[in-house]
């Protein structure tokens, strides 16, 4: 960036749609797409009379959010209602948290060791979408009532790659302990950016800009790093930054104003006389968290320090729950944890090429039917050739490994076996024993490739290369 | 006896059947209709319907409860399915619920007979019934009076004997004032009582559902058949299963009625209505039910207290009404969303609503809401508190229900602070959440004093005994000269 006088402050809002069965304060269903208007009722379409009734899944799912993040919870937090009027809100009012909001004073630490504050985390509904269409706009009120959380951030973030990190770490975050698929793309997460610049040094932030609903990470680099650039430019020209509401023109990549501070709405917040206030003791507390998964970070700790897998690996299980737990469940059952992870993010994975089908991790062989081969890997009785033949075959069929394994497969191959063998490969290739012992290393390859052959893959190639050394130096 | 014992007993006892008395009371309601105004729909198709089959289960010989086939109505802010709801308002004209009111499906699960809907304030919003949009009901006592608000339709159909009882809402007085300007019992429940899933929301931590009858024992039957805990209603939690009716009669001896000071002393109250109340409080006396003066100054606070409050909530809750999904839409032309709302929402609104939204929307605006709307709620605990206090020293409080008796239409229609005032005796109990019954006490000049009797949370049998008591010591309940006679 240019401007190298001015430092860039972000502070974030996240909104993460939660992924309970049932709406916030009625018993629609929460899904995705489908037919517009089918997931209705008096509730959350805002019919006269209708009233909410809170759906305590989703408060549970916020505090596990809240939790995740080392929030504080409150026992009592209120609802309170945000008045605007809009089209895509049937009550002319979304039903919010406002000064006592459920989870408070969370962080999340980021790689460089840098803490993120988490001001707060509240509950509320969802709107509806316009659809503009032709001149007309239609309404579809199925998104009405969603539940949502909003995740507010102290403005501690002064790069765009902190921003980057910190909204993928919460994504995977909140996949990981099952509370929303935080499908950005989708909406079920969505980013309110407030960005300011300030001189390099000063102590007071600068008047800050809001660039509203981002739905990608990259756009939202994209907007950050506009705005910086364009905040920059306006103080270097001796201006000042007007506060305003703004949003991202992802086509021509810049920020589009929609509402100064002047025309700022006033939400007239008052507490939500249709329901009481929302009351978790301290044991409903401790029930959720026991709910919670071992969060990733944890696992990582576990993994690389317990299981002496590489940091790589580590990272590599844990992106998917579905997978780490099946992992879990193989190293259970099975002591050889480094090469259960080999097969698992080898072979397995490659079996899928979307996050979504990598996400569901649906296999035909079951963590037992894994363990089993990995055992008999470790026991020696078959090699790592045939261990991953046969689980190429337990992937398309889902049965078993012994299965596919016959008694003289699983014989093994004695040390005098080998000892034959590699003798027989030095009677018969006499030009590459002379290369090697002309200097040339890698010819002894050949000769392991020999032994490999005859023995039909039996053979451990480390300890065949072992003997021929031995046998040639002899 | 009340009236509906006495109709469960002509129906069980084969004297009429509930199509010749449905039919008696729809022939009154339309006779009576055109002067009283009592009703904006008439449910005639389905009250008869349910009537049929209320006949053959008496004819079956099956047992029928207390309220089957006892012809009723409902005011019309309470959703019907499939029949208008109109809350009097040019806004809801043509609304038709796709979903029944809690109360209204416990009713017609226990075989009432729904005669119609009732006039109203316009979305409840008034003392004397003329902010209806289908114009005012008339007092059956004297027709150029109004009836009191906000349940007009309610009371005077009642009075009127053009339902056996009927549903009224009260958000600071609208079952009660009207009552008592109909000489008839109304009672307003405890808030959460009573569901309000279904009941088009006024001031939603105000409002409740109470019912409207010619006698305690009327109101107290159908108290207990529509009260108590509705999943869909999260204020409304508290299974309410003991019968209210199980203690009419009990003894009053030895109960303590405190006396508010600044209702006893206030000018605002006429002589009347001060004489007829004193001399209801002797009569418990006489039972022996003792006096305590209560000194009550926060109690001067309710009417503006309550008025932010009940105006914020009203301002938000009537937001909805923006001319898209359902409801009025202005006929003329607009070039904006905006447009769209506004013409839609001035044109279809009435001046008291139109106020009170305003009102409302600055109370609540952030560079008011500390001197307004935050004041408000503090004064409202402060005023909760009192009660609290006083209930420590009684066990019953006695106040006028209204300040005078019916007076004349179209007296209050341009002084909005004189008709606030009418609502001075009732307000508090709303704020406070507490129950109250409004009982007739007197007359003057012929027309009906209500007495009102406030109780602790949850002691609705108390007050219903306290009143039955008095119903049965006096005779002011008389009904007026129209409709069915029993």
């Amino acid at each position: 960036m240019k401007y190298k006088n001015y430092e860039l402050t972000v502070g974030l809002e996240t909104h993460i749609e939660l992924s309970t069965k049932t709406k916030m304060f009625c018993s629609c269903e929460v899904g995705f797409a489908g037919e517009p208007n089918s997931r209705c009722c008096p509730v959350c379409l805002g019919l006269p009379g209708s009233l909410p009734v809170i759906n305590r899944q989703a408060v549970e799912y916020a505090v596990m959010a809240g939790l995740a993040l080392s929030c504080k919870i409150n026992n009592s937090s209120y609802m309170d209602r945000k008045n605007y009027s809009y089209p895509d809100l049937p009550k002319a009012y979304q039903i919010s948290q406002f000064d006592v909001p459920l989870c408070y004073d969370g962080f999340m630490t980021l790689s460089t060791g840098k803490v993120i504050r988490i001001t707060r985390i509240h509950i509320e509904e969802d709107a509806g979408k316009l659809v503009h269409n032709k001149g007309e706009t239609l309404v579809d009120y199925n998104r009405c009532g969603v539940p949502l959380i909003e995740i507010v951030t102290e403005p501690d973030f002064s790069s765009s790659e902190e921003v980057r990190e910190y909204v993928e770490k919460l994504q995977h975050l909140m996949r990981y302990i099952g509370v929303s698929d935080c499908r950005m793309q989708e909406g079920s997460m969505r980013c309110d950016v407030n960005v300011s610049v300030k001189t390099a040094g000063c102590e007071t932030l600068g008047v800050r800009t809001e660039i509203k609903n981002m739905n990608s990470v990259a756009n939202m680099i994209r907007a950050i790093e506009y705005e910086y650039t364009r905040q920059s430019k306006v103080i270097e020209q001796g201006g000042m930054v007007t506060q305003e509401t703004m949003r991202f023109d992802e086509a021509k990549g810049v920020t589009i104003p929609m509402r100064s501070k002047e025309d700022a709405r006033d939400y007239r917040f008052f507490r939500e006389p249709d329901l009481l206030c929302v009351h978790l003791d301290d044991k409903e507390i401790e029930d959720i968290k026991e709910k919670i998964p071992m969060l990733p970070s944890d696992k990582i700790k576990v993994y690389t320090e317990e299981l002496g897998l590489s940091i790589t690996d580590a990272q590599h299980l844990v992106k998917y729950r579905r997978i780490s737990e099946y992992f879990d469940e193989v190293v259970r059952l099975s002591p050889c944890a480094i090469k259960a992870s080999k097969f698992i993010i080898g072979q397995m994975f490659s079996l899928f090429s979307t996050e979504a089908e990598k996400e569901a991790f649906s296999v035909k062989v079951s963590p037992s039917q894994l363990a089993e081969l990995v055992a008999l890997f470790c026991e020696g009785k078959i090699n790592s050739n045939l261990a991953k033949v046969t689980l190429d075959k337990m992937l398309l069929s889902g049965k078993g490994a012994m299965e596919f394994l016959s008694e003289e497969d699983m014989r093994g191959f004695t040390e005098e076996e080998l000892y034959i063998l590699c003798q027989k490969a030095i009677e018969q290739n006499p030009n590459v024993v002379s290369d090697y012992k002309g200097g040339k290393d890698k010819a002894i390859m050949a000769l392991v490739g020999f032994v490999m052959r005859e023995s039909k893959g039996k053979a451990n190639a480390d300890k065949a290369k072992e003997t021929l050394k031995k046998l040639m130096t002899d | 006896m009340g009236r509906i014992e006495k109709i469960h007993n002509l129906l069980s006892g084969k004297d009429i059947s509930c199509r010749e008395l449905t039919t008696e009371y729809l022939d009154a309601v339309k006779r009576d209709n055109s002067e009283l105004l009592s009703f904006i729909t008439i449910t005639e198709e389905e009250a008869l319907l349910q009537a049929d089959k209320v006949d053959s289960r008496i004819t079956r010989g099956e047992d029928i409860s207390l309220i089957e086939g006892v012809p009723m109505s409902l005011k019309d802010n309470i959703s019907t399915r499939g029949i208008l709801t109109t809350c009097a308002s040019k806004m809801l004209r043509d609304y038709v619920p796709v979903y029944d009111a809690t109360v209204w499906s416990r009713l017609k699960s226990q075989g009432a007979v729904l005669l119609g809907k009732t006039n109203m304030d316009e979305f409840a919003m008034g003392s004397t019934g003329e902010n209806s949009c289908f114009g005012a009901s008339s007092n059956p006592y004297d027709t150029d009076m109004v009836t009191g608000g906000s349940s007009s339709g309610s009371a005077n159909a009642v009075a009127a004997n053009l339902s056996a009882y009927s549903l009224g809402t009260d958000t600071g007085g609208s079952v009660r004032q009207p009552a008592s300007f109909c000489g008839l019992v109304g009672l307003k429940p405890t808030f959460g009582a009573v569901s309000r899933y279904g009941l088009i929301a006024f001031a939603s931590s105000l409002d409740q559902i109470g019912p409207m009858a010619m006698s305690v024992e009327d109101v107290a039957i159908v108290f207990d058949a529509v009260k108590g805990a509705d999943p869909l209603d999260s204020t409304c939690n508290r299974e309410l299963c003991e019968s209210t009716t199980a203690h009419m009669g009990d003894d009053i001896k030895g109960r303590k009625i405190g006396i508010i000071r600044q209702f006893a002393e206030s000018d605002s109250i006429s002589p009347q209505v001060h004489s007829a109340v004193q001399d209801a409080v002797k009569v418990f006396e006489k039972a022996g039910a003792q006096v305590v003066i209560l000194d009550m100054p926060e109690i001067s606070q309710a009417v503006p207290v309550y008025y932010v409050i009940a105006c914020a909530e009203a301002s938000s809750n009537l937001a909805r009404y923006d001319g898209i999904r359902y409801g009025y839409r202005t006929q003329g032309d607009f070039q904006s969303i905006h447009e769209l709302i506004s013409k839609s929402r001035s044109e279809a609104f009435g001046s008291e609503v139109k106020r009170r939204i305003l009102m409302g929307t600055d109370v609540l605006s952030s560079d008011k809401c500390n001197f307004y709307y935050n004041k408000a709620r503090l004064l409202r605990q402060q005023i909760s508190r009192a009660f609290e206090s006083a209930f420590d020293l009684c066990d019953v409080i006695i106040t006028p229900t209204a300040p005078t008796t019916a007076f004349i239409k179209n007296r209050t229609q341009n002084d909005a602070t004189q008709m606030f005032m009418e609502d001075m005796c009732t307000v508090g109990v709303n704020l406070a959440s507490l129950p109250a019954v409004s009982v007739p006490c007197g007359f003057s000049q012929g027309l009906p004093i209500g007495m009102q009797i406030i109780g602790k949370r949850y002691d609705e049998s108390l007050i219903l005994n306290m009143a039955y008591k008095f119903q049965n010591s006096t005779d002011f309940i008389r009904p007026a000269d129209w409709g069915v006679k029993l």
